[in-house]
């Protein structure tokens, strides 16, 4: 498979950045869009030249580190996988492919195609976790009973990988499904109750402290999420949110 | 409570809940424009009582007003924090694979209903007032039904009214099932009211379409 790709190049955070034509021979199709990379990558340091920098860890699909901008949608075309589960059987010989890192001023570029997405996990230190005493007299979590219902949906909406697809998706770089994620997934457990009002307000403060944009419904972010996180949380947020605020 | 005015989140409420009360006072409007296929004498006292109820002209009037201003002012607002969360744009950005057309172009739908709502005020909304609180004219209870169906023999003006409906269409297509979101509501519950909503998005734009080309091919 021959390609021409199309690849954000910028040297640091102050650079400006831009795109940069690299073709590609021998590509294979059950490669991963990942180990196409490696592969641009190695030939480049062959011949001298300075690698792309991305992302990537697991590369399984749950750790959410890998991210790009693929042909202007976050991960790819394909749905419901992340960049390292993309594979290159998803594209066609010849093709051009843009490669870009997720762009929001709340994610800033670090270097080529890696942003820095602390801004998650200042949102998530504003209010993402429970508050237990573990001297040793803990209560067994499973000991609570738990609508089935709420245990299903908390599970689905921990399973959030933070990648930032979302943001990088909605065309006004809301945070909104991500945070909603994580306000859910505690909301909806009684261990999470407790603290569920200081939490949401919290996490909406920090969101919007971080500069993402405002949510308008597209819906783009769960269709470009990886683990198909539902908008439905983000109504729970809002619910959650004016609550909180209204009656403390 | 200046944190929570400042939130994304009473933001969005408040837009969702003006375009609901908006949404709430267009049914209004039809259900009164509708009278006129069927009766003139029906349209006349509909209009007269709008037109001349203390509570409607001095109380519901300047809440729909303000209305109608806070919803475009904060659309706008919103519009420009959402366009100033990514200062660098995408080179390329496949906006048409996750999201509808509707739901990417809020603002322009909107503002093409803005200026139609500039075309409206000046046919019927200024010459009312002027009528009633500038001239003080005498009250004809039998006046509204020529002076609307007198507006659209123009075809000029047929056309914008079609056209701007059309966009009203496209607008509340994702507005208005869009608030009920905003405000909390969504779970597997509420796929009908979804329903409602995108049904109510194009029968009442349709409804006011075919009341303009009654109209017009009527007299």
């Amino acid at each position: 498979m021959k390609l021409l790709l199309k690849i954000w190049r910028q040297k640091d955070a102050s650079d400006k950045g831009q795109m940069v034509d690299y073709p590609i021979d021998g590509v294979e199709e059950d490669m991963s869009f990942l180990e196409m990379l490696d592969v641009l990558n190695e030939s480049l340091i062959n011949k001298g030249e300075e690698p792309v920098v991305f992302d990537h860890d697991c590369r399984e699909g749950i750790c959410g580190m890998c991210s790009l901008q693929i042909n202007g949608e976050p991960h790819g075309p394909d749905r419901k996988v992340t960049t390292c589960q993309l594979h290159m059987r998803m594209f066609n010989d010849g093709d051009t492919i843009t490669i870009e890192p997720f762009r929001a001023n709340a994610f800033p570029v670090v270097k080529d195609l890696m942003v820095d997405r602390s801004a998650f996990d200042r949102i998530q230190h504003a209010g993402g976790y429970i508050s237990v005493n573990t001297s040793g007299n803990t209560i067994d979590a499973n000991a609570i009973p738990v609508n089935k219902d709420n245990a299903d949906d908390a599970f689905n909406a921990a399973t959030c990988i933070g990648c930032g697809a979302c943001v990088a998706a909605c065309k006004n770089a809301s945070a909104m499904l991500f945070t909603s994620a994580k306000v859910s997934q505690y909301a909806l457990l009684p261990q999470g109750k407790v603290e569920a009002v200081d939490r949401v307000k919290a996490m909406v403060a920090q969101m919007d402290a971080e500069g993402f944009g405002n949510c308008t419904n597209t819906g783009a972010c769960e269709i470009e999420c990886p683990k198909g996180i539902s908008l439905e949380n983000i109504a729970r947020m809002n619910r959650e949110y004016l609550s909180a605020s209204v009656l403390g | 409570m200046g944190g929570i005015i400042q939130s994304s989140i009473v933001r969005k409420v408040a837009m969702a809940l003006s375009g609901l009360f908006l949404v709430f006072f267009l049914l209004q409007h039809f259900s009164i424009n509708l009278a006129s296929v069927f009766s003139e004498d029906a349209f006349n006292a509909a209009s007269h009582f709008m037109g001349t109820n203390p509570v409607v002209q001095f109380i519901l009037q300047p809440i729909l007003i303000f209305g109608v201003v806070f919803h475009f002012v904060m659309g706008f607002v919103l519009e420009a924090r959402n366009r100033g969360a990514r200062l660098v744009k995408y080179a390329q950005y496949n906006g048409a694979a996750n999201a509808s057309w509707m739901s990417r172009n809020m603002i322009f739908s909107g503002l093409a209903v803005l200026a139609f709502l500039g075309l409206h005020f000046y046919d019927f909304w200024i010459p009312e007032m002027v009528h009633k609180y500038v001239k003080f004219a005498p009250e004809d209870a039998t006046r509204y039904y020529a002076e609307t169906v007198e507006k659209f023999h123009s075809p000029v003006r047929t056309i914008l009214y079609v056209i701007s409906f059309v966009f009203l269409a496209l607008h509340l297509l994702h507005g208005f099932a869009s608030s009920f979101q905003s405000v909390g509501v969504n779970n597997k519950y509420s796929t009908n009211i979804q329903k409602f909503a995108k049904a109510f998005a194009v029968v009442i734009p349709v409804g006011f379409i075919f009341i303009a080309l009654f109209h017009h091919f009527n007299h």
